[in-house]
């Protein structure tokens, strides 16, 4: 791997199966296999996916839905494994993708911020060291005593961007534009990502929004059912994305 | 290949231990934190259960066994940490699918702190039986340092079983159901208000005697009454622990890739 290239993926594909009807029990699986009934269908969710990033590269990835842009990010952030081809990644990845999967609802905010901090890997020494950064930046102040139970959605959401940006990632992951929280703290995280943005990392972006793209990535690609269908500098794969839409419609 | 892949398997741990930690942790701190007597029920749940055992076999059956409560409650013991332990690492993958689909975490984490925290809680509820032991009139003896072997032996036994429940929990929902039933199945093979001898030579001794939870029991009890351990109460249940073991972690292993597909 060259060592300015940061991420890349080679002929990624993700075959699942669906059941033509669902079978979750032991009790089902043997009546449907007496009768010869266990018939799938399979589909490639993703086919022949090649591309990479050097450091700093900012990359769009625009889609209908159902393309298959989630399912990317997904293997990218190794949640799913690709049923074929590989992912290299040269450093750490933040995925921005579901704030606070990991809380747990009985648990105050200041044991989530551990619970959840260790789900993304940090040691028990760097948490330690960031807690009163992570509180501050929430905005939780004596709520961080509180079980997590009682928050209201907006602030669930601000500590898991709190504890999630704490580190200084080389690559993150953005799913549509983060709005967090209150018109404030929304303000507050923009800029945070603005100056990771400024700092040189390197971002995967999926949106719909064109106008976003264009304004935060250098790169983009286009999925569609699955395949990728261009790729190059934004400008260019942009203005193709716009002219399929038109045919479309 | 198969060095640098283990290298690599260490690494991860390495990085993902705190989690471990945290998860063990959270089980057993929740587990208690919203009712009143809090970890005391720990204690108090087995000490009741031993008093009506006591009365309704000791007294109302007259059984003659020698410090009957102690006998009670070293088997009680030992069997509701298998099954509590069993069943709580059969529902850690799919209990916590929403992290599962959202969070790279290595997946071996969940079953893992299932089985880790209720043997803490177990090793907790142990100062039950040095109570009543104690209140008997029982002292412990050197033999007492024998009781290491069945308690660590439990725990691989509880994670190798718990491991691969959890990876068939996650392609058939109904396991959680018949494994309630098996369970129930292995009390009553493993002695714990009845003494063994006298089934043990009948024909279906054998139920009792390759019941590796019976083996363990009777281990303990034997540490706990102050006599040494028998061989193969000592070597039997250990090689099942380990075969199970391998073949669970092989099977895991093997799926653990298709779980977030079916959860």
């Amino acid at each position: 791997m060259k060592k300015d290239t940061i991420l890349r993926v080679e002929n990624v594909g993700i075959r699942f199966r669906m059941a033509n009807q669902k079978v979750d029990s032991l009790k089902d699986y043997v009546i449907k296999m007496a009768k010869r009934e266990l018939r799938y269908r399979e589909f490639w969710a993703l086919k022949d996916i090649t591309f990479q990033l050097k450091a700093g590269e900012r990359l769009g990835i625009l889609g209908l839905n159902g393309a298959g842009k989630s399912t990317l990010l997904k293997i990218i952030a190794g949640v799913l494994k690709p049923s074929e081809g590989s992912v290299q990644l040269n450093g750490k990845i933040v995925p921005l993708l579901e704030l606070g999967a990991g809380f747990d609802g009985q648990y105050t905010g200041a044991e989530n911020i551990f619970l959840y901090g260790a789900m993304l890997g940090y040691s028990k020494a760097f948490l330690k060291e960031k807690f009163d950064e992570i509180v501050e930046f929430s905005e939780l102040g004596d709520f961080i005593n509180v079980p997590l139970k009682n928050y209201s959605s907006g602030m669930k959401a601000r500590l898991g961007f709190s504890i999630a940006t704490i580190v200084e990632p080389e690559i993150l992951i953005l799913d549509e534009v983060l709005s967090v929280g209150d018109a404030k703290f929304k303000k507050k995280s923009e800029k945070k990502i603005k100056d990771m943005f400024d700092k040189g990392i390197t971002v995967l972006f999926v949106s719909h929004s064109i106008g976003q793209v264009r304004s935060l990535c250098d790169k983009a690609i286009i999925l569609e059912k699955g395949r990728l269908i261009a790729q190059g500098d934004v400008e260019t794969v942009t203005a193709i994305y716009e002219e399929n839409i038109n045919k479309i419609t | 290949m198969k060095e640098s892949k283990m290298k690599a398997f260490i690494e991860n741990f390495k990085k993902y231990r705190f989690l471990l930690a945290e998860l063990t942790k959270k089980d057993v701190k929740l587990k208690y934190r919203n009712s009143v007597l809090g970890f005391v029920w720990t204690l108090l749940e087995p000490l009741l259960t031993m008093i009506v055992l006591t009365i309704v076999f000791g007294t109302i059956m007259n059984r003659k066994t020698e410090h009957y409560s102690v006998y009670i409650l070293t088997g009680r013991l030992l069997y509701s940490y298998f099954s509590t332990g069993t069943k709580q690492a059969l529902r850690s993958i799919r209990r916590n699918a929403g992290m599962i689909r959202k969070v790279y975490v290595p997946k071996y984490m969940y079953p893992l702190a299932a089985s880790m925290s209720s043997f803490t809680t177990f090793l907790f509820s142990l100062v039950v039986l040095v109570i009543v032991a104690g209140v008997q009139g029982m002292r412990p003896t050197i033999y007492l340092f024998g009781a290491v072997v069945p308690l660590v032996n439990a725990f691989v036994m509880v994670t190798a079983i718990g491991f691969l429940l959890a990876t068939l929990d996650v392609f058939f929902r109904d396991l959680e159901y018949i494994w309630n039933v098996v369970t129930m199945m292995i009390m009553y093979m493993s002695a714990i208000f009845y003494e063994a001898d006298a089934l043990l030579d009948s024909a279906y001794g054998f139920l009792i005697r390759y019941n590796p939870l019976y083996a363990l029991i009777t281990n303990f009890r034997n540490a706990v009454y102050g006599r040494p351990l028998e061989g193969f109460y000592l070597v039997y249940p250990l090689v099942f622990s380990v075969i199970t073991l391998v073949v669970a972690v092989w099977f895991f292993n093997k799926k653990q890739d298709r779980f977030v597909l079916y959860i």
